[in-house]
């Protein structure tokens, strides 16, 4: 195996990714009421108290105008969580992969379960979000439901990119570099509070490069009923991040595990 | 024809050879051994084998296959017990043994009718609902065991299988082998302890520095590199003998500490000369393989 080869793709990762279900489904119901329970604070304390004191953003309430940022954003941090904090607690503390090893599977087959997973998981989040969004009633539109294909992809998107930061952690701290200089960042730059258009010019540039911004682009105009501009462009932009990033982490472990 | 064989293996670690040309070749249903103290590259070794990490250069052959090339094909019929414990502490006993099942490629039916089987030959029928947390120390490396075993392997891998278990548990680990070995099994095993290595393996080698430095079985062993009395002497002035009458008496004299250890083909002088010396307690032994160990890597500390 060459380092920097092209993942090789099997389903041999799918008995992997059952395991990780397995565990999920021990502690199902725990792990999606804490999914939710942060974005929906943010959505009812900052959509109804923040939202009472402001006019109507981009045209609607605040509150539906947050609840699209949400979506994503929670879709984004559950994605990050499970392919950081989990992953790296399968990998580095319980060893979970070597064993996996010994077995007819190999260290890609291992990187592509762990993304697939944190995928599905971000998804789970995103739907449950989504659901509620749907029972307070701030969005109405059929065009909402496309939201249900766009969560895979930003699952893919921010779980491969974590998964690259965590090839190269040594301990759980290092992780706290990633939150602190993209994922706040990214929260509060990339249309999820407010729209991108109120920053400052410098700003809007950078988040124009940020990978979140483009999953906002998408999803709020769909929630709102509306049929988002340059939606191909956006998802090609996810893509490629999500390439980028499953392709950096796949040679980032072969050479951290396999030297 | 060999069911492992690895041919002038060598693998550098920042410029260091951890794994210096190192040849060998495992018969089906042997069980082999490989010694040797801490950082002598044994762990290095069955990576290579199992195709975990890549060789800088020689070959390998696992269960007819070119290792790293068809590494995971091969990986199928071979088992493996690795030294640290990695056993899923989110799950119970059996689901353990479930879930490394599909790793295999097993069928659901299948690994259902083989978990029983594998539950009371590692004696833990009746903890299968039990969360790993709460076993002992023995029934982990048992369960360790019997997960190596889900897919009915020719090969056994044994990184340390016993490291840390007490005296009971060491022997039931040790009977299971011989079960195992009884069946047909080929294991390859590594161990610092001597006492394994004599009761289980029918041929051993003895590596140091990432290099084979003897290979035989255990007695040939003994009896190419020792002499076959061992007298350990301890007590106050044990230096003062050892200079000045061991030292004519013994074929070899090693100090270690407070303790000298004289080796000799016929004893009855020392025991005659150490009769005399009424300060000096003794202990009169046939030599062992641990003695060849000692003299072959030394006695200072590897960490």
């Amino acid at each position: 195996m060459h380092l920097f080869s092209p993942p090789s793709m099997s389903l041999r990762f799918v008995p992997v990714w059952r395991r990780n279900l397995l565990v999920w489904r021990k502690l199902a119901i725990p792990s999606i009421l804490g999914n939710l329970a942060d974005p929906l604070i943010y959505v009812l304390g900052l959509g109804y108290g923040l939202g009472s004191m402001l006019p109507e953003v981009g045209g609607v309430p605040y509150i539906a105008f947050l609840a699209a940022g949400m979506v994503c954003s929670s879709t984004m941090n559950s994605a990050t969580f499970e392919a950081m904090y989990s992953a790296f607690s399968r990998m580095h503390v319980q060893h979970t992969w070597d064993a996996i090893m010994n077995a007819p599977v190999d260290l890609d087959d291992v990187v592509l379960a762990e993304l697939a997973w944190a995928a599905s998981k971000s998804v789970l989040s995103g739907v449950a979000i989504l659901a509620v969004v749907w029972l307070l009633g701030l969005s109405g539109s059929v065009l909402s439901l496309w939201v249900i294909a766009l969560l895979p992809l930003i699952g893919l998107t921010f779980g491969a990119l974590a998964l690259a930061v965590t090839a190269m952690a040594r301990s759980y701290d290092f992780f706290m570099y990633y939150f602190t200089l993209l994922v706040t960042p990214m929260n509060l730059l990339c249309g999820v509070f407010f729209p991108v258009e109120q920053l400052p010019a410098a700003f809007q540039a950078v988040a124009a490069f940020l990978p979140l911004t483009h999953a906002v682009a998408i999803a709020r105009p769909l929630l709102l009923g509306q049929i988002p501009p340059d939606a191909v462009l956006h998802a090609l932009v996810l893509l490629a991040y999500a390439a980028a990033g499953f392709y950096a982490a796949t040679v980032l472990f072969r050479r951290r595990l396999l030297k | 024809m060999a069911v492992l064989a690895a041919h002038d293996l060598r693998k550098f670690y920042d410029g260091e050879e951890v794994v210096a040309g190192v040849s060998f070749a495992i018969a089906p249903g042997e069980c082999f051994g490989l010694l040797g103290p801490n950082g002598a590259g044994k762990t290095t070794t069955l990576r290579l084998c199992l195709g975990l990490t890549d060789p800088d250069d020689g070959s390998i052959e696992l269960m007819q296959r070119q290792v790293p090339g068809e590494a995971r094909p091969a990986r199928t019929r071979v088992g493996v017990v690795p030294q640290m414990d990695n056993l899923d502490p989110d799950f119970t006993v059996s689901e353990n043994l479930h879930v490394y099942g599909r790793y295999f490629g097993l069928s659901e039916r299948a690994i259902g009718e083989r978990i029983p089987e594998l539950l009371e030959f590692a004696g833990l029928t009746a903890r299968a609902g039990s969360r790993i947390q709460t076993l002992s120390g023995g029934m982990k490396r048992r369960l360790t065991l019997a997960r190596a075993l889900i897919n009915d392997p020719d090969l056994i891998f044994m990184d340390e299988p016993t490291t840390g278990l007490d005296p009971q548990a060491r022997h039931l680990i040790w009977e299971r082998l011989k079960q195992l070995l009884a069946q047909g099994k080929t294991i390859v095993l590594t161990t610092h302890f001597m006492e394994e290595a004599e009761r289980l393996c029918a041929r051993l080698a003895i590596m140091d520095r990432g290099r084979f430095i003897t290979e035989g079985s255990p007695r040939e062993l003994i009896l190419r590199h020792i002499e076959p009395h061992v007298i350990e002497v301890h007590g106050d002035g044990v230096v003062h003998w050892a200079d000045g009458e061991a030292v004519r008496l013994a074929s070899r004299l090693e100090k270690s500490g407070d303790t000298v250890f004289c080796y000799a083909a016929d004893p009855a002088t020392l025991l005659a000369s150490l009769a005399n010396q009424g300060e000096l307690r003794y202990l009169h032994r046939p030599a062992n393989l641990e003695d060849v160990f000692l003299k072959l890597t030394g006695r200072e500390l590897r960490d």
